[in-house]
Parts: C-alpha cells; sequence; structure tokens
C-alpha cells in the first residue's frame, strides 16, 4: 500500500474528530485490556514465561542461519518447497507464479500481515485472479477498500451499521438483499458467502504465526477457522511468513502459544491452533496436493544487525497497540501503513525510512505500558528513543547541508 | 546476482558478524534439537479430568462423562436430539462400526459442505488448555473438524494429558512421522471481528462437544 506516515499530524486531527472511530475504540479497554489482565493475573507463572520467550526468541535470532536451514530441510524432507524473497517485490513475484502454475483463478486468504506487507492483493488482482479475503475482519476491510487498523483485529474501527451497509452493498449480488442489523445474522450471511468461496478457491494463502524447524512446520492461530479451512481445501497451499518467526521445536512453539492467545486475545488458548507440515500423505482424502513457503527478509536481515535486533522477537500480538495512549486515541489508520502502534512504529521506520515516518516515534508518551505487556520484553520505549534520535541527527545534518 | 537464498544467508551471517557456525556450535545446537530443554510448564493441582472439563467449559465447549463405549452412541444420540439435530452423520473411519441405531444415516470419508454433523475420534486431549488433538489421515480427514456445524469428538481416559509438550512426546514417537496437520481443537468457532462482541461460528463449526469415555 501507499504509505500516508508522513501525514501523521493531519491524520490525527481527522481521527480525533471521527465520532465513529472514537465509539469503536473505546471498545479496547473491555475488548482486549481487561481480558488480558484477568488472563494473565489468573497464571502464576506468567512473567517467567515472559522472559524464557525472550530467551527463546534471543536464542533463534542468535542462531537464525541455522534455524533457517534446519527448517529448509524439514520442509524439504516433507516434500514442501521453500522459497526466498530479497524484498516484497520477489515475494509477489513467486507467489504469483505458483498461482499462475496452478491456473488458479481463485485465491482465498487466512489472515496474513506479511502478505499486506508485501502488497500481495493488488499484485495477484491485477493479474486477474480472484482474491478473498477470509478473516471476517480482513473480508469486511476488503469490501471497504480500506487497510486493517489493528494487527488482529483488523476492522476494529469499524462500527456494525458500517458493516450493515457493506454487506448490503457487496452481498446482493449473491441473494442477500435484506439488510441485517444483529451480530449473529451478519456473521452468519458472511459464513454464507464465503463457504461458497472456499469451496470454489484453487489456492489458499495463510500466514504463520511461527514456523518450527524441528518439524517443518507452520503454525496458525485462529478462532474463526477460516485459515484452517483455507490451508484444508484448495489443491495448494502458500504460507507467507518472515524469515524470523523460526523457532526450534515443538516445545518452544508450545512456551511462544502460551503467550500469545493471552497477550493478543485475553484467550488462554484459542479455538484453532493448526500445525500444516508438508503436502497431504499418500492416502489423504482432503488437504492440499503442493505445500510453498515463502521467506520474506525485506529489512529483517538488516535489523538483526543493528539496534533494532529486539524488535525481530516480535509476535504479533498486539498488546502494545491496545496499551498504548496514542493508539487508543486515533486509532490505526493514522500510522499510515501495515502495522500501527508502537511496534508498528518500529517496523515502518524501518520499512519506510525516517523520512517517511519522521513524526511516528514522536507519537508516544514514553509511559511504557507497551513494554509492561510486551510478551517477549521488546524495549519499545528505548527503541523510540532511538529513533527520536536519529530523526535529531538527520535534521541537523540536513540543515547543516542546506544551511 | 546472486540467488535469493544466497544473499539472504549472506546478509544473517553478516548481521551476526560470524561466517557459518563452527562444527562445535552447530554440534550443540544439534543436541537442542534433539532434546529440547525442560521448558516452564503451568501447573494446576485440579484432577486432571476435572481441569479438563473446565477449562472445555471456559471455551464455550459442551462436555459429557460416560461410563464405557458401549455408552458413545446414546451419548451422542443424546446430543443430537438435544439440539433437534437428524440423525445423518459422517464420522472418522474407527467410529463407522459402532453399533448406530438402524436410522442413522453414517458415511465416513472426507466430509462434504452438505454434512451437518461429524463425530471424530481424537489421537490426544490435553487438560492444561481444554483441547483436542486431531492428526489428519485417511481415517480421519482435516475436512471433518471444520466443515460440518457440529462436530463431537470422542476422547477416551487414556488420551488425556496434562500439558501440551505431553501431546508432542507421544507425537514423536509415530512410526509413520508427523501427519499433514495436526489440530489443536479448544472450542467452537468463533469471531469478535463486528464490534468485539463474540459470536461462535463463524467458518468453522458452531458447536464442539467432547464425549469422554472413561
Amino acid at each position: 500500500m501507499q504509505p500516508s506516515s508522513h501525514n501523521f499530524k493531519q491524520n490525527a486531527k481527522v481521527a480525533l474528530a471521527d465520532k465513529d472511530l472514537q465509539i469503536a475504540l473505546a471498545q479496547v479497554q473491555e475488548g482486549f485490556i481487561n481480558k488480558r489482565a484477568r488472563v494473565v493475573d489468573k497464571l502464576a507463572e506468567f512473567e517467567q514465561l515472559r522472559e524464557q520467550g525472550k530467551q527463546i526468541r534471543n536464542h533463534t535470532l542468535e542462531h537464525l542461519d541455522y534455524y533457517l536451514e534446519r527448517y529448509e530441510q524439514a520442509v524439504t524432507k516433507l516434500g514442501g518447497h521453500v522459497h526466498w524473497a530479497r524484498d516484497s517485490e520477489e515475494a509477489c513475484k513467486i507467489i504469483l507464479d505458483i498461482c499462475q502454475q496452478a491456473e488458479a483463478k481463485s485465491v482465498i486468504k487466512g489472515k496474513s500481515m506479511v502478505s499486506e506487507e508485501i502488497g500481495l492483493n493488488d499484485v495477484l488482482e491485477q493479474s486477474g485472479m480472484d482474491v478473498i479475503e477470509s478473516d471476517l475482519g480482513e473480508y469486511i476491510l476488503q469490501l471497504a477498500e480500506e487497510p486493517p487498523s489493528h494487527i488482529i483485529a483488523p476492522a476494529i474501527h469499524k462500527t456494525k451499521d458500517q458493516i450493515s451497509d457493506l454487506f448490503v452493498k457487496h452481498h446482493a449480488q449473491y441473494g442477500y438483499s435484506e439488510r441485517q442489523t444483529t451480530v449473529p445474522d451478519l456473521v452468519n450471511e458472511a459464513r454464507a458467502v464465503l463457504r461458497q468461496r472456499f469451496l470454489e478457491a484453487d489456492v489458499g494463502i495463510t500466514g504463520g504465526n511461527f514456523l518450527i524447524a524441528e518439524t517443518g512446520s507452520n503454525i496458525i492461530v485462529t478462532n474463526e477457522g477460516n485459515g484452517d479451512l483455507s490451508c484444508t481445501l484448495p489443491k495448494v497451499h502458500i504460507v507467507t511468513s518472515g524469515i524470523e518467526k523460526v523457532i526450534p521445536t515443538l516445545d518452544d512453539a508450545t512456551a511462544m502459544l502460551r503467550l500469545l492467545g493471552r497477550s493478543a486475545t485475553g484467550q488462554e488458548i484459542t479455538s484453532y491452533t493448526t500445525f500444516s507440515s508438508g503436502p497431504k500423505r499418500p492416502g489423504d482424502l482432503d488437504g492440499p496436493e503442493q505445500y510453498h513457503v515463502v521467506l520474506v527478509d525485506n529489512v529483517r536481515s538488516k535489523m538483526l544487525a543493528d539496534e533494532f535486533r529486539e524488535m525481530l522477537r516480535c509476535i504479533r500480538c498486539g498488546a502494545c497497540m491496545n496499551h498504548c495512549p496514542v493508539y487508543g486515541s486515533v486509532g490505526g489508520h493514522v500510522y499510515g501503513w501495515v502495522y500501527p502502534g508502537p511496534m508498528g512504529v518500529v517496523l515502518s521506520s524501518m520499512n519506510l525510512g525516517l523520512e517517511e515516518t519522521k513524526d511516528l516515534a514522536n507519537a508516544c508518551t514514553l509511559n511504557g505500558r507497551c513494554a509492561q505487556v510486551c510478551p517477549v520484553k521488546i524495549p519499545l520505549p528505548d527503541l523510540l528513543r532511538n529513533l527520536r534520535r536519529q530523526q535529531k541527527r538527520n535534521l541537523t545534518a540536513w540543515q547543516f547541508v542546506t544551511g | 546476482m546472486s540467488d535469493a537464498r544466497t544473499e539472504i544467508f549472506s546478509r544473517v551471517h553478516k548481521a551476526l558478524g560470524r561466517e557459518s557456525l563452527s562444527p562445535e556450535q552447530r554440534k550443540s545446537l544439534d543436541e537442542r534439537m534433539a532434546s529440547a530443554p525442560e521448558l516452564i510448564r503451568p501447573q494446576f493441582s485440579d484432577d486432571l479430568v476435572k481441569h479438563f472439563a473446565k477449562q472445555l467449559e471456559s471455551v464455550s465447549a459442551s462436555f459429557v462423562r460416560v461410563k464405557n463405549d458401549a455408552a458413545i452412541v446414546s451419548a451422542v444420540t443424546e446430543h443430537l436430539d438435544s439440539l433437534g439435530l437428524k440423525h445423518n452423520l459422517v464420522v472418522a473411519q474407527s467410529l463407522k462400526d459402532l453399533q448406530w441405531p438402524k436410522n442413522f444415516e453414517i458415511h465416513s470419508g472426507r466430509a462434504r459442505d452438505n454434512d451437518l454433523v461429524s463425530v471424530t475420534g481424537c489421537f490426544v486431549a490435553v487438560a492444561e488448555t481444554g483441547s483436542v488433538v486431531l492428526l489428519s489421515s485417511p481415517e480421519s480427514p482435516t475436512t471433518l473438524n471444520f466443515l460440518p456445524d457440529y462436530h463431537i469428538a470422542i476422547v477416551k481416559s487414556s488420551q488425556l494429558v496434562r500439558h501440551m509438550e505431553d501431546a508432542w512426546t507421544e507425537l514423536r514417537q509415530l512410526p509413520g512421522g508427523i501427519p499433514r496437520t495436526i489440530n489443536l481443537i479448544s472450542g467452537p468457532s468463533k469471531t469478535a471481528d463486528v464490534e468485539q462482541t463474540l459470536q461462535v461460528g463463524a467458518h468453522g463449526p458452531r458447536s464442539f462437544h467432547v464425549v469422554f469415555v472413561e
């Protein structure tokens, strides 16, 4: 997507005056903050688990070459394919090639932030493919032609009324012309419309919450079951992931899963935790015939080298944005790119450069709540301070040049 | 220009400030992979079955205990009748030969779109999280777990383990290696994507029922 991070200040003003948005953001408190607090209070070992999670991620990053090699070997041994992409363009090209080889007309997607990062949908659609987002939040945004405003609750900024309007407009073609106004009716209508799309899809694309070096598996964590249908029904399953998502073993994955659900949605575990490893086995009656993993670098290897390595521990739970007073006031779109909130400030700055993102690091009160709730103890306020220092250096250099 | 894989590995090596690993380092990492260090497991003191039942309840799954295998059919029937469902089932291969009443329509194989109710066994179940673990196989295709509106899973007491790690210990002993899909199922399909209001039955089963055989 075309970034608009440089317009942060202007966009923030608009967001603060947007009544619907402010109503939606007010629900973050009960929806995420309180639920997380309750489930964390229930678990005596939570603080130890955070420290352990940090250690596991640090260990893996320190030996990233080893674990990527082992992971690749494990996937290949099962008959899967690992593809490497230096940047977004390369990743999209690889995925487009796989889809074209499969003569895909229809592609169904589970939720994947990496696919947002690389701008995948546009590329597939420009080649004439029908691309359907199946996570309900992502689907709503696809109809609205908007990017996600939260990494795990992408449509958190939308009110029920707005969703009703979108469904009336887009579902009439499938015979659903009555305006639904209750949550159960809206969810049921989306289920019926999307079920047909699942059954027709030629290719399923999902993300990977973790990649396991021991078994060559990708894990997806969902409540809806959409990711699971996406990787079970079509004849080709493609996983998009960053190179930093690998972890050593099933046991390490378990340690991370104990942190992820609690930190993200305040759930001890989500409805579905699914490990996919290679294509279907001989004799299997369902499952994909092909299994591909596309590992994307973009700025990850660069961050591994510098003072932002700690950011690579991130497991994309969203707790930092849920607890951020700035995110809570302006929402996710204002940040202007794929990743919002505190983690998004760092990732946007790394990916887009300091000039595009010059105001983001200042959109922070340094109250430190993001670091307190981060399941892998990323010192986000320190990273934001560091970005401010770099901004200042750049600015000074620029003033010197232009004198 | 080098290929992407070579270049990414070279970037990673540069970032880590070293070339590839020494044989000693590699050996120690191989060892960690072969036997993962003991990690923190959340402790709980109540009885395993009680904990499992409590966790299932907390994720909006339903749970019933029966005395023996002979009681499975009647437990399933009662569940169907309580929901007013027809006696048409898609079942895992291992359950096809149970003593289903004559008026039941039973088929096995993969689920079809119009299958309303599935009945499966499981590989193990995890008390810690209230999860039922299913492995894909010709006998228990993954579509059984996701396409029907109602999923009933049969869990035997010998299959109940304490922690998720215990499931992996069993998994690593499988002679055929790991299957294509491992599903940890903890409750029905749900979504909170409309105004953060929890609604069951997003894309997968609207109801998840466990029949626990003592």
